[in-house]
């Protein structure tokens, strides 16, 4: 009776890890997450299920807090004590509305993973294709996969025809502080306008 | 022709040394692609009420306008900008020749005169079954890039949009170096008449017109989706325009080759 109740630990403990696991190879992680994605976006009814579901993907794939560090490029300096808490949390928010907001409207996106080009061992950039419809040509999507920890690739940018997500929103960052004199408060307040529209 | 050909290699020159960029206040750097370059801006508070302006017109006109273009069945949309591409592969033959790409030079001629006669007039791309793909535009602005000119500043024009001092010297070179242009508006001067027969120079206005539809068209969710997700628009649009353009002057096709890695290097030592 012992040994079962083992065995069905053991069997729970392998499942779970699992559906919550992803592969260690660049292209194969990112293959799985275009398929965990599509799946989401044909299946889920609402769209507010959709953000939780893409949500809980971001959180477990993106390396939200490596992102949220280069937007903010060198007015990290500028924090105060307690500040890069607030920031950090913030920008999670930020990253996972706009996120979830830029994938909803998607209803069947066609995503091909093509290739892997290794930058370093730090990082692989996979390419991979968006088809076209009748709407719009075919996209070319780059991903910077962080292999720091090789068991564990992060994406960190998206590079949708050769124009990086990341730099743009660091530069918008930086625009918005520039604007405002220098003061990143105003960044925080923006960024809390933005989760709350 | 020899003559303006001439005016083009003065600005090319002014360009080169600077001169142009003079009145430069900078209000705000950007790191380029992290290769020692940055784009200021030449006078944003006038820029960013251009881009309202643009923005407005934007919503009142080219969008209704686009949305009414992709209204019309799939095969016209395709044939109205495969003949559009077509026209436009002449400025990009004589910008492939100022570069000294004579591969892609020849791989352009070889498109036009197979999609202008196999591909009647254009419509259809007969070319890239045979081999001769699509190898991206090319512009006098991208020319001088690849001639080693500076950025320069970056501005907001009106309706023509973002730019920046080389790219808007380009707009005028492009002028000269156009076919299309130079045969429609030789044509006019000829004849004597403004508006007067299939060559005259509002065509070339109307093929213009008719490509900026077709692009906007074709990118209607993307900026939709940009002006919801952006927290400041202007600052969004002139990041994605200055990442484009270094791009194509690069010729370009993997971002490993156009982005920079020390600003994610700078966070892992963090």
């Amino acid at each position: 009776m012992k040994k079962n109740f083992f065995i069905i630990i053991f069997l729970i403990c392998a499942f779970t890890q699992k559906s919550f696991g992803y592969s260690s190879d660049p292209k194969q992680f990112i293959t799985e997450i275009v398929n965990e994605v599509k799946k989401i976006l044909v299946d889920a009814n609402t769209k507010e299920f959709k953000s939780i579901k893409l949500s809980e993907i971001a959180l477990k794939t993106v390396d939200i807090k490596g992102v949220a560090y280069y937007s903010l490029g060198n007015y990290k300096k500028l924090l105060k004590d307690g500040q890069l808490e607030e920031y950090l949390t913030l920008f999670e928010k930020y990253f996972l509305k706009s996120f979830t907001s830029r994938l909803t409207d998607y209803s069947d996106p066609k995503i091909n993973v093509l290739s892997t080009e290794v930058v370093n061992e730090k990082y692989t950039i996979v390419k991979s294709v968006l088809l076209a419809t009748d709407k719009r040509p075919e996209v070319k999507i780059e991903w910077r996969v962080y292999t720091k920890n090789p068991d564990k690739p992060l994406i960190r940018d998206l590079i949708i025809e050769g124009l990086s997500l990341a730099r743009t929103q660091k530069e918008e960052f930086a625009s918005v502080i520039e604007t405002n004199n220098g003061d990143i408060n105003k960044l925080f307040i923006t960024l809390k306008e933005f989760t709350a529209k | 022709m020899m003559r303006k050909f001439l005016y083009i290699l003065v600005f090319a020159l002014f360009a080169q040394a600077g001169v142009l960029n003079a009145g430069t206040t900078g209000s705000e750097e950007l790191t380029g692609s992290g290769k020692s370059e940055t784009t200021k801006e030449c006078f944003e508070g006038v820029s960013r009420a251009m881009f309202k302006l643009n923005h407005g017109l934007d919503k009142a006109i080219f969008k209704p306008v686009s949305k009414g273009y992709r209204a019309l069945p799939v095969p016209i949309r395709n044939g109205t900008g495969n003949v559009v591409n077509n026209l436009r592969s002449l400025l990009t033959l004589s910008n492939n020749v100022l570069q000294g790409e004579f591969g892609r030079a020849g791989n352009n001629a070889a498109r036009f005169a197979i999609n202008t006669t196999a591909g009647i007039l254009g419509i259809f791309d007969p070319a890239t079954k045979f081999g001769f793909e699509d190898q991206g535009k090319e512009d006098f602005g991208q020319t001088l890039g690849r001639w080693g000119t500076d950025s320069g500043c970056y501005f907001v024009l009106p309706i023509l949009g973002p730019t920046t001092t080389r790219d808007a010297i380009g707009l005028v070179g492009n002028v000269f170096l156009d076919p299309v242009y130079q045969i429609t508006h030789n044509t006019e001067i000829s004849n004597g008449v403004v508006g007067n027969g299939s060559y005259s120079e509002h065509n070339y206005y109307y093929y213009r017109g008719i490509g900026a539809v077709d692009f906007r068209a074709k990118n209607i969710e993307s900026f939709d989706s940009l002006e919801e997700n952006s927290i400041d628009l202007y600052a969004s649009l002139k990041s994605l325009y200055l990442q484009n353009r270094e791009q194509k002057i690069a010729n370009s096709t993997s971002a490993v080759e156009t982005q920079d890695d020390s600003d994610w290097e700078e966070i892992d030592a963090n």
